[in-house]
């Protein structure tokens, strides 16, 4: 291994504690080596600049003029977006302390034809545009895209199960997203030494025997080093030399933003998160404010003109996306705080400056804040969370201590809506979700799909019964859980490989360690209503009518039967053992790269798409009713409170569920007490309660349904009313209205 | 001048060993029935019938759920995880004071395991007398802090909204107050009841002979309850009243010098 000193430039690093950093690439170490903790209170903070306030009024404008434009006021029709397609853009030149924006102007939307040519051409033309004719030629005929590619080598099986929705928002025409780029390295190293580690893991490489394998990787490896070159080429032409490491706080922001940005004009994945950088971002904060060439009033209005870069990312979709993932999400999450393995919190300044950002500017559904939370955090920073959260309902808060242990690093961060990933070296295939609640219904019809009528799954025979037997049922749901996990693995599997081949993640994977953990994440919907249907089968005795064809289109259930989100073992255990199942079913399957198979119970806003596509389910949830969000309780399910609500979503296991388990909680302000201090209280010792339980994750919006249903009605009132939904944040006047009736109608946990 | 009563030594209902309560509910997210997250216990029956009460339905005595104090914390416990450092098991009413050796047998056991306790009173059955006055203090030596709700100040005014006079509750305050048991003080504004300025300054500067109030709390009246009259066919008294305007409840809050009790903050 080459010694990185050679090449260093060790005035940039001056004043900064020495330790392994300096000898090879590695963040972590220099954050352990220099961030600085901080257990005071929020009374240092600073409020907006002049300058900050004008760029914020000006986005402002921009996106309330861009909703109502329908969702898009500008997009490229020709020019393919690369980290180099386009010159350099600005919201206001002179204002802006951090630049960089995705195209030439601000929110216009770039063109991403790689990851589907389809799906780019109908996203434009559900906005009026049209693409243009020698762009589409050039990627429908001379060339291929991840989309192409997927669809050749899909199976008929693959394509039914698709089509019928048992498995549903596959990353098959779009960029997988979810790879956190360690964006610091950039601003601690600078462009040239990256690329000599680069090249020097090249040299490494396996050349004794060139296998397919290696060949791979070699040649991954030389396009990453290509996408370096294009990074410090696009900084450039905004006036950076980012080849050397950055010299202050300013430029540390500024190296790593060009980092992300590269990401995000190369990539239009689901999710594109920045990762966790407040301790990094704080070690130069606190070395030019004892330089004295920084203040906090300065300090602040770095993060917040960082921050506001991150709220004007966007990507232009098809209607059928936005379906799924309402209000146009990009998940550029921001995880912050968190506990180091030696014991010591990573609570610094600059988390407390990050959430300050929703003040000076207002609340905004991205960044996606995630505090990662440990009951040993400091209480001032705790409450502050909490007097945030109350605020504006804008954090989520994931476990800290679980995910800890899980993946044996504190340097890692959330790679979209919840799911944990080692920043330096692990990496995601992010893989959407399979309807469980579809899955009961497929075993009790033999494979037929309730709606289409099609024979999706295999026809093994149906229960003919007119009362389900729970022993005849569950040997059923047992071969058709087989079946879902097959095919399942078997569409991801297709997907990555052709993602790799045609959409790589060259200015990612650039930013991490060669020698990659990777993960394959797939995903659960319909836990719940598949719990409670399993269990009203158990528990109900439930009567089948069946319609002309012989599938069941309704259910009764003759008694009372236990339901998930009461803490009641009976109904909370058939869940457990749900993830655990198909977990191990999937597990038996060679996973792409020999990944290691993580599974999620999360939905984003899709619980209410996939409950349109299933039928009537045992539990007495009607055909096309919303499934709840995430790991929550079924709708009207819970009956024993908020905190048995809690408890029974803290029994999911963590364990097989590493990809995040999803839980969105809604309570009115007066119910976590009388007045602010006492709701900030609540708050955390809510979040502790569940925590200590071994829950995952945890969206709290604190707010009236009177306020949702005004704002429903007077969207004009509310222009910037953010809500939490699974797994990310959202503007309200972004919903459809079908979402918005979702939202208002989940479980607001009250009392009088 | 003291109202007295005869005390009537009620028979204690007993299970396995153990007392028994009548229970009306429970409620496991508790955040606004004393410091923290608590589990509530609303036991049954009271002697007040004041005529905003929202829960008619906790006044009749020995109803409900039979419950032993090991079953309450049987139920409460899952939830402990919850209650940090502030939070804990409150009992409250109804009149809880009505089942004064419950409450004794399950805080008692409560302070064995280190649970905080609240006790959520009216007061109307505190007495000097014996035996039930040793009882209240074996009680105070298991509560940790007791929340009061003085409802109105004038005791003639008292009498007209709850049935009874207030002067035995009065002497219940002093008596926590030379004892030096914290306390919260609730009042209920309702207009044409209790939001006169007069009354307001009275309670304010009676609140403030008191030396143990770690936080007064001025609750504004609310309509919620009002279908349960309608359900049980119980003649609603402020049939017609309104809650009261955020501008009386500001200035109650002012009347009562909400903003000199802190205290409760650094629980």
């Amino acid at each position: 291994m080459k010694q990185l000193e050679r090449k260093v430039n060790h005035s940039a690093w001056d004043g900064f504690n020495s330790g392994n950093w300096q000898k090879e690439i590695d963040v972590r170490d220099f954050i352990q080596q220099n961030f600085r903790q901080y257990e005071g209170d929020e009374t240092f903070l600073e409020g907006p600049t002049e300058a900050t306030t004008s760029l914020n009024d000006k986005l402002v404008d921009l996106k309330l003029r861009e909703r109502k434009a329908g969702g898009v006021l500008d997009a490229d029709t020709k020019v393919v977006s690369t980290i180099t397609s386009h010159g350099p853009g600005y919201l206001d030149k002179d204002l802006e302390k951090i630049v960089g924006l995705q195209t030439d102007k601000p929110l216009k939307k770039a063109l991403m034809p790689y990851g589907g040519i389809r799906m780019a051409k109908d996203a434009l033309e559900s906005y009026g545009l049209k693409l243009d004719p020698e762009t589409e030629y050039v990627f429908n005929d001379l060339t291929k895209t991840h989309n192409q590619g997927v669809f050749d080598a899909y199976t008929p099986e693959i394509r039914r199960a698709r089509h019928y929705k048992i498995i549903t928002g596959l990353p098959d025409a779009y960029g997988r997203g979810r790879l956190v780029g360690d964006f610091p390295r950039i601003a601690l190293y600078g462009i040239d030494q990256l690329v000599e580690a680069k090249l020097d893991d090249l040299d490494n490489y396996g050349d004794s025997e060139l296998t397919s394998e290696v060949i791979r990787g070699r040649e991954e490896i030389t396009e990453q080093i290509r996408a370096l070159h294009q990074i410090k080429e696009m900084a450039a032409a905004y006036g950076f030399d980012i080849s050397e490491p950055a010299a202050n706080a300013k430029e540390a922001l500024q190296w790593l933003y060009f980092g992300y940005l590269a990401a995000i004009k190369q990539q239009n994945g689901a999710a594109m998160s920045i990762g966790r950088i407040d301790t990094f971002v704080d070690a130069y904060i606190e070395r030019d404010i004892k330089r004295n060439i920084l203040d906090e009033k300065e300090a602040q209005e770095l993060i917040d003109q960082f921050t506001m870069k991150l709220r004007m990312v966007s990507f232009i979709r098809t209607p059928e996306y936005n379906s799924l993932f309402s209000g146009n999400p990009i998940w550029a999450t921001l995880s912050l705080a968190g506990m180091g393995i030696d014991g010591e919190h990573h609570v610094t300044k600059t988390a407390f400056r990050f959430l300050n950002t929703l003040k000076n500017m207002g609340a905004a559904p991205e960044p996606n804040i995630t505090l990662l939370w440990s009951e040993k955090l400091p209480e001032n920073f705790k409450e502050y969370a909490a007097k945030v959260s109350v605020e504006s309902s804008t954090i989520q808060y994931e476990n800290d201590d679980l995910m800890l242990k899980q993946w044996g690093t504190d340097y890692y961060a959330i790679a979209c809506c919840v799911s944990a990933q080692p920043v330096a070296d692990g990496i995601q295939y992010f893989g959407a979700r399979a309807n469980l609640a579809k899955t009961v219904l497929y075993a009790i019809n033999g494979g037929k799909d309730e709606i289409g009528k099609a024979q999706v799954g295999p026809a093994y025979a149906p229960i003919t019964s007119e009362y389900i037997d729970y022993e005849e049922f569950m040997q059923k749901f047992d071969l058709m859980l087989d079946w879902l996990g097959d095919v399942y693995v078997n569409a991801l599997n297709t997907i990555h490989y052709m993602h790799d081949k045609y959409y790589y993640e060259s200015a990612q994977l650039a930013l991490k360690d060669t020698r990659l953990n990777r993960t394959f994440a797939t995903g659960i919907s319909g836990l719940s209503v598949a719990a409670d249907s399993i269990s009203a089968i158990k528990y109900g005795h439930v009567k089948v009518i069946r319609d002309e064809d012989g599938i069941a289109v309704d259910f009764k259930a003759e008694h009372d039967f236990p339901r998930y989100g009461n803490n009641d073992d009976r109904a909370d255990e058939i869940a457990v053992w749900l993830v655990k199942s198909l977990y191990t079913k999937m597990n038996r399957h060679r996973l792409y790269r020999n990944a290691k198979l993580s599974t999620s119970v999360l939905t984003i806003t899709s619980n209410v798409v996939y409950g349109k596509n299933t039928g009537t389910t045992p539990n007495g949830r009607k055909k096309g009713m919303p499934f709840s969000p995430g790991a929550n309780p079924a709708y009207g399910a819970e009956q024993s409170g908020a905190l048995a609500s809690l408890l029974s979503v803290a029994k999911l296991p963590y364990k097989y569920a590493t990809d995040g388990i999803s839980n969105t909680f809604a309570v009115t302000p007066s119910t976590l007490g009388h007045d602010e201090q006492l709701q900030d209280k609540t708050l955390v010792n809510m979040i502790n309660g569940y925590m200590k339980n071994n829950g995952h994750h945890l969206n709290i919006n604190v707010f009236n349904r009177e306020t949702l249903l005004d704002a429903q009605k007077h969207p004009e009132k509310y222009p910037t009313l953010t809500i939490r939904v699974s797994g990310y944040c959202v503007y309200f006047a972004d919903l459809t209205k079908e979402q918005q009736d979702d939202v208002i109608s989940r479980t607001f946990h009250h009392s009088m | 001048m003291v109202y007295e009563r005869r005390i009537h030594e009620r028979k204690v209902p007993m299970r396995d060993g153990q007392i028994l309560g009548y229970v009306h509910s429970t409620e496991s997210f508790g955040a606004v029935d004393g410091p923290g997250i608590r589990f509530v216990a609303f036991m049954q029956g009271c002697n007040m019938r004041c005529q905003f009460c929202h829960n008619p339905d906790t006044w009749k005595k020995n109803v409900g759920s039979e419950m032993t104090t090991d079953e309450i914390l049987e139920q409460a416990l899952p939830y402990r995880q919850f209650w940090g450092e502030d939070g804990g098991i409150t009992l409250s009413g109804g009149e809880i004071l009505l089942q004064i050796e419950f409450a004794i047998e399950l805080f008692t056991k409560c302070k064995k395991i280190g649970i905080n306790t609240c006790l959520d009173t009216c007061g109307q059955p505190f007495t000097h007398r014996q035996p039930w006055f040793s009882k209240f203090e074996k009680l105070m030596e298991v509560t940790d802090i007791l929340l009061v709700d003085i409802k109105h100040i004038n005791s003639d005014e008292h009498r007209k909204l709850t049935g009874y006079r207030n002067e035995n509750i009065l002497e219940m305050c002093e008596y926590l107050s030379a004892i030096n048991k914290p306390v919260w003080i609730r009042h209920v504004l309702i207009p044409q009841r209790t939001d006169f300025d007069n009354y307001l300054k009275q309670l304010g500067d009676y609140i403030k002979t008191l030396t143990n109030v770690q936080k007064v709390e001025v609750l504004p009246y609310h309509t919620m309850g009002v279908h349960k009259y309608h359900e049980m066919g119980i003649k609603y008294d402020l049939e017609g009243i309104e809650p009261p305007a955020p501008e009386r409840v500001k200035n109650a809050e002012k009347l009562l010098h909400v903003e000199d009790y802190r205290g409760y903050l650094e629980v």
